[in-house]
């Protein structure tokens, strides 16, 4: 039987109350009647061989490109990139889709005699991965034969001398990368692409790039441009990276890329519940709920975290191409949309949404307050093709606890930003002309990230940042049950119920407002029409 | 007869005691009201400040002389030139510390009024002893011994009379029949042997130890320098206490309420036998409020006598004040007084020998203290002070009880008191808590104050002498109209209600700087002008300590860190647990010496390979240092280097453990451990660590050698054992202040900081580095972990 479609639930009075994700926990709200719930596909095939289909894929590459053993050869200087630890999330079980890939790749090379391989974890600007993470994503196997020897490498883009001027695009866009990359003679870019703004040349032009070349797009104008940066063909930042992957293929470096995707399979089964629609749930998943929720209450946010984190997800391979990186990325997002779209009619006046407890940048972390405004208002809010679900002017409502709460480790320059830099502004244009300079060339933030586990000093700018686009088109933000503190800093308005927060949002939206409420995670784009 | 400006024409008034808060009237009236007469004021030299330097800080910028400064506009200062004469010169020797210069000018003198006097009811017996008992006799021999022939109008004060109960009449001692009658000179002698036994007792064995044990318990290990000085004062401050516990003894036992009206009624005696012919009239004013009208309405300098007392009860602190309802409490403003002993010095000395004068208010105009408090009491009601919170405070009501049961009762609460805060102060608390300690310190010292408030004052409220002013009154009706508009000193002028709601409390309200409204104040808070001077542009160096200053974390901690990084997991198990029961055992070293401490925690690491533990500093500092960092206090170190600031880190952890913190910091000061030959480390500090006072010598030296100054530094530190290098700048700031430290910086007004590691963090049980892979676990750390 082939997995259900994505939904849209109109809510009458027979409809069971609606869950909502808040941070490390989840609560049953009742949405007024005639309100709209986007429940997302259901979880499709995945691959029955996996290895097999990873083997296949690189002898029948996409595209121009040869199929991968012609590109080996003995003395050539061979760079294989992967994703960091912001994807998955949640991390998958293992083996990681990294691993079975770069073991099918290791193999082709071995047998074709290459010996000077390295492994880079194309970090961009996020923090290192910790040996545990590392041997996590890329197996015990890949681990051991590479990290001791120093052949485990993860992307420094504050090493000027491990980064080389490719060139630069005709808007002007420097391409700065990473050295050994750029001069190996060939690249292998292994991806796992969760969401349609992963991939493509977005893999090189940004995870193995340097802030140099980096704030040409990650900025408020181009945030603003992309509408949404999940859908290429709208997106200003897939433009830019598009026009940069130009002039690395143009300056002869050569990648073959291989990109995977997933199902939407996204919690273990004991937490079934979480991706399943409310009226289906069997007696066991409300018993589940209920459990689970209320020891929730009872347990110490520290702890809850820290169960939440070390769940790892059931997410199967659904797809694996390679070979000439537009053609690839042109068929995964293809797969990317086949699992995650959900037609809607119109915009509603107010979307609401329960944020989990993860986001791309805090897994072994406290999602922290600017976090939650990028996982909210960054990534949920874009998760549409066409128009937001929101209207122009709208509200968003946000379900989280926002604790005033950082990871010293991780977000040492956050914790700066939300104290001194959200304390005089908020506003994404004023932030990048006055602090974003300050914070990405400060020498401690940099010393953080290069030496330590931490993000780079300007990446609490991308984040709010990310939020420009919804910032703009918004005519209110609402955080339910959030610390009022942090929530007022972020500049948003607190409310301690959904009532309440509904309440508020009629002084925006009128009496009588429409409502869309995104059941997600698992994860889900909206083509809005 | 003649005005009194025409009767002082084109003479010259010599002042003593114009520093004080009559003499300063005295000067600026006699300059605004005698505009003919020239004015000489005789004042010590200061230790750094002379005399004239003195009198135009002291006595010319008091606000007291803004109205003259006002009317004469651009004339003051020619003015004062040419009529206020300055001498060097001390009521304390003999002689009056004069040079022939200064005895020519007393000897031209026609008029001096003697105001200087150790006023404090609690000053010590010796010294109130030099000062009034024999003060007025020196100023008399002086006059007589230069040759001149001034009238010399001696102010003492109505309390001579003692405890006694009924009319107080204005005669001179010896001739009213109720004044205790004592041999001044042998007072004298035994004050002074006082003097001279409390020293040699205080330097006894017992005693040296005691005040170092204090010292110490106040301090804590805050090396020896300090200590030594602070041992110092507290003898100092033994001695004093003896001297004002005796001359309060000696003055009761006599009949007098304290040691000023004792010295005060002894000196009238010794002066009168020893005045020679010096002519002598003797002004005796009670309790000297501020102005009614001159030089402008509730003029007042320094805190006196009743004002602390009003100002706490305000406060809510001083919850009853005994006194007998029906009782006089006799005040006199400023201005009367000094109207009085100008139209003295008008009138000239009798021809028949010394006169006394009352200037008082209980004989003709009596406040009784029933009223008093009633008066206080409503205008606390209608203007009433706020607390922290911007609350309005009520004032409780007034009882009247006895003496005794209210020092009983305040006893009690600071004993109480002083329990709890010894009680904080040996747990090891820090921060938030410890100011808890602080606060209950400054509860205490509320406490004994409203207790020494109480034992000091508590006699004015009872005094049942009535002073009477007959003589006053009736230099009073010789004067024509004009002189008594202008010089008026009719105890009658006062309307009581008028002058303590609209006078006398809007004026100490304001001098006592406590809030009188709900609103916040004006500008920045303490806090931010703290942190503003601290981060001050022309600060150019900032110390930092680390543990607990920066890092919620200590060198064990990283020890144990460490050396678990490599051990196999059954192992580590022992190990923390061996280290466990160490601890109070190394807590208790550390908090007598860190230097030592440090030595012995060392040798831990002798036989460690130096190069594997610079290699896992780095991911101590990841996994340990930065989580239990507090991100405010690496901001505070990244502020000061935005600004130009040189940054030092003052520390006695190891250099390689520290070392991931060199971006942040300009020169780092750490302990090194000697490496041999083998490339193992030997135990031993290379030099002595860098604790105590060591940390103000390092910090001495890095400024001088970078040509930095330390009263432009600004110093960061936890604990009462970096005192010397706290002491050491000119803006120490306290972070996180563990209790001794708190009280401390409370105390002298430094500015604290209270820094947290983020919420939200890692928070790891144990400090124990995550289990490595199995072939990494290499072992033990050194010697003695094994």
């Amino acid at each position: 039987m082939s997995p259900r479609p994505g939904f849209v639930l109109d809510v009458d009075r027979s409809t069971p109350p609606t869950l909502f994700w808040h941070g490390e926990n989840y609560r049953l709200e009742r949405l007024p009647v005639g309100s709209r719930v986007l429940y997302p596909p259901e979880p499709v095939a995945a691959l029955t061989d996996p290895d097999g289909a990873v083997r296949q894929a690189l002898v029948e590459p996409l595209g121009d490109s040869p199929p991968l053993p012609e590109l080996l050869h003995a003395g050539m200087r061979l760079t294989i990139c992967f994703d960091d630890i912001s994807l998955p999330l949640p991390p998958m079980r293992r083996p990681d889709n990294r691993q079975r890939v770069i073991e099918a790749v290791l193999e082709l090379a071995a047998e074709a005699g290459v010996d000077d391989v390295v492994l880079i974890a194309a970090l961009a600007l996020h923090r290192r991965m910790t040996d545990d993470e590392l041997r996590h994503a890329l197996g015990d196997r890949v681990f051991n034969a590479f990290a001791p020897n120093g052949l485990l490498l993860q992307h420094d883009a504050e090493d000027p001398s491990a980064l080389v001027h490719v060139g630069t695009t005709d808007a002007g866009e420097d391409v700065e990368i990473n050295k050994r990359a750029a001069e190996s003679d060939l690249i292998v870019y292994v991806n796992i692409n969760l969401v349609a703004m992963d991939g493509g040349w977005k893999s090189t032009a940004t995870g193995l790039a340097s802030y140099k070349s980096l704030r040409h797009h990650h900025n408020v104008r181009t945030m603003q441009h992309s509408k949404s940066f999940m859908d290429q063909h709208r997106s200003e930042l897939h433009s830019s990276n598009w026009r940069m992957g130009k002039v690395i293929r143009d300056a002869g470096v050569k990648i073959f890329q291989i990109e995977t995707t997933l199902n939407s399979d996204t919690f273990p089964s004991q937490f079934a519940f979480l991706q399943k629609r409310e009226w289906e749930w069997s007696a066991k998943d409300r018993a589940a709920f209920l459990a689970s929720s209320k020891a929730l209450d009872r347990t110490p946010s520290r702890v809850a975290r820290s169960i939440f984190h070390s769940i790892k997800a059931p997410h199967a391979m659904t797809s694996v191409q390679a070979g000439e990186v537009e053609a690839v990325h042109q068929r995964t997002t293809e797969k990317v949309y086949e699992q995650q779209l959900v037609p809607v009619e119109g915009q509603t006046d107010i979307v609401t949404m329960g944020l989990p407890y993860i986001c791309p940048y805090n897994v072994n972390s406290v999602m922290n307050p600017i976090l939650v405004a990028c996982l909210g208002l960054g990534y949920f809010f874009n998760l549409y093709r066409g128009k937001p679900v929101v209207r122009e002017g709208g509200v968003a409502i946000l379900s989280h606890p926002t604790p005033w709460e950082f990871n010293p480790v991780h977000h040492p320059s956050y914790i700066d930003f939300f104290e001194q830099v959200l304390a005089e502004t908020t506003d994404p244009l004023e932030i990048e002309a006055k602090f974003e300079e300050d914070f990405a060339t400060d020498p401690w933030y940099i010393h953080l990230y290069r030496t330590s586990y931490a993000y780079h000093g300007v990446h609490p700018f991308y984040m709010w940042y990310w939020c420009a686009h919804a910032l703009q088109h918004l005519g209110g933000v609402i955080i339910v049950g959030g610390d009022p503190k942090s929530v007022r800093r972020l500049g948003f308005k607190s409310a301690s119920t959904l009532v309440d927060a509904l309440e508020m949002a009629s002084d925006i939206v009128g009496r009588s407002p429409t409502i869309t409420h995104l059941h997600c995670p698992p994860l889900m784009i909206a083509d809005v029409t | 007869m003649a005005t009194i400006r025409q009767a002082l024409a084109g003479k010259r008034v010599l002042v003593t005691g114009a520093t004080g808060f009559l003499g300063t009237a005295l000067v600026e009236r006699l300059l605004r009201s005698v505009p003919d007469c020239e004015v000489v004021v005789l004042v010590r030299e200061g230790k750094r400040t002379p005399a004239a330097r003195r009198v135009q800080r002291e006595i010319l910028r008091n606000d007291c002389f803004d109205r003259l400064r006002r009317e004469l506009g651009d004339g003051f200062d020619s003015t004062i030139e040419r009529r206020l004469q300055v001498v060097a010169g001390d009521i304390g020797r003999d002689g009056l510390g004069l040079d022939d210069a200064g005895r020519a000018v007393l000897a031209s003198c026609a008029v001096v009024i003697h105001s200087a006097a150790a006023v404090s009811f609690d000053s010590p017996l010796d010294a109130a002893v030099e000062v009034n008992l024999l003060g007025p006799t020196r100023v008399a021999r002086a006059i007589s011994d230069s040759g001149g022939s001034a009238h010399l109008i001696a102010v003492s004060t109505a309390y001579v009379a003692g405890n006694r109960r009924g009319d107080s009449p204005e005669a001179l001692l010896p001739d009213t029949p109720f004044a205790t009658e004592v041999a001044w000179q042998g007072e004298v002698d035994a004050a002074r042997r006082a003097g001279a036994d409390f020293d040699a007792a205080s330097r006894s064995g017992d005693m040296l130890a005691k005040f170092q044990k204090d010292a110490r318990s106040e301090l804590g290990a805050a090396g020896s320098p300090l200590l030594a000085s602070r041992t110092e004062k507290l003898r100092q401050d033994w001695v004093k206490q003896q001297l004002i516990d005796a001359g309060i003894a000696r003055a009761q036992s006599l009949g007098w309420p304290d040691a000023y009206a004792y010295t005060k009624a002894l000196g009238e005696r010794a002066l009168l036998q020893n005045r020679g012919d010096v002519p002598v009239t003797i002004v005796r004013p009670s309790i000297i409020e501020s102005a009614l009208a001159e030089p402008h309405e509730g003029w007042i300098r320094g805190f006196r006598m009743a004002e602390p007392v009003i100002i706490s009860y305000g406060r809510g602190l001083l919850k009853e004040f005994p006194g007998i309802p029906e009782g006089v409490v006799d005040v006199i403003p400023v201005d009367l007084v000094v109207a009085a002993i100008i139209a003295v010095a008008a009138r000239g000395p009798l021809a028949d020998g010394p006169d006394v004068f009352q200037v008082a208010s209980g004989g003709r105009n009596p406040l009784r203290y029933r009223r008093l408090v009633d008066l206080v009491r409503s205008y606390y009601q209608e203007h009433p002070l706020y607390d922290a919170e911007g609350q309005p405070i009520v004032v409780p009501e007034w009882s009247f009880p006895g003496r005794g049961r209210v020092q009983r009762q305040l006893q009690r609460a600071s004993q109480a008191l002083a329990t709890g805060e010894k009680l904080i102060s040996a747990l090891p608390v820090r921060g938030k808590q410890a100011e808890l300690s602080s606060k209950l310190e400054e509860r205490r010292t509320q406490a004994e104050r409203a207790l020494g408030y109480v034992q000091l004052y508590g006699a004015y409220t009872e005094t049942e002498a009535i002073f009477q002013v007959d003589r006053l009154v009736a230099l009073w009706e010789t004067l024509d109209a004009d002189d008594q508009a202008t010089f008026t000193f009719d105890p009658m002028a006062v309307d009581w209600e008028h002058y303590v709601h609209d006078v006398h409390l809007p004026s100490i309200v304001v001098h006592a700087r406590v809030r009188t409204s709900a609103a916040r104040r004006e500008g920045l808070t303490r806090e931010e002008r703290g942190r503003k001077a601290v981060l001050a542009p022309e600060r150019h160096l900032a110390a930092f300590d680390l543990e607990n200053t920066l890092i919620a974390s200590n060198v064990v901690e990283s020890y144990s860190w460490l050396a678990s990084r490599r051990l196999p997991a059954d192992e580590r198990v022992r190990f923390v647990f061996k280290t466990l029961r160490e601890a109070p055992a190394l807590l208790a070293l550390d908090r007598k010496d860190r230097g030592d401490f440090l030595r012995h925690f060392y040798r831990r690491y002798e036989g460690a390979p130096a190069a594997r533990l610079e290699k896992d500093a780095w991911e101590l500092f990841s996994r340990l240092i930065l989580t239990k960092s507090f991100p405010a206090g690496i901001r505070r170190v990244r502020e000061h280097r935005a600004l130009g600031h040189r940054t030092i880190l003052i520390t006695g952890a190891l250099d390689f453990v520290v070392a991931p913190l060199r971006p942040l910091f300009d020169e780092i000061v750490a302990a090194g451990l000697g490496v041999d030959d083998r490339g193992l480390l030997t135990g031993e500090l290379e030099k002595a660590p860098p604790t105590g006072e060591a940390r103000a010598l390092v910090m001495a030296a890095y400024a001088e050698a970078e040509g930095l100054e330390l009263e432009q530094s600004v110093a960061y530190a936890d604990s009462a054992s970096d005192l010397p290098m706290l002491e050491a700048v000119g803006h120490p700031v306290a972070v996180n202040p563990e209790a001794k430290l708190a009280t401390i910086a409370r105390k002298r007004g430094w500015h604290v900081e209270q820094w947290a590691k983020t919420p939200g963090g890692p928070r790891p049980l144990l400090p124990l580095s995550p289990l490595s892979p199995p072939r990494d676990r290499i072992g033990s750390l050194g010697r003695a972990s094994r």
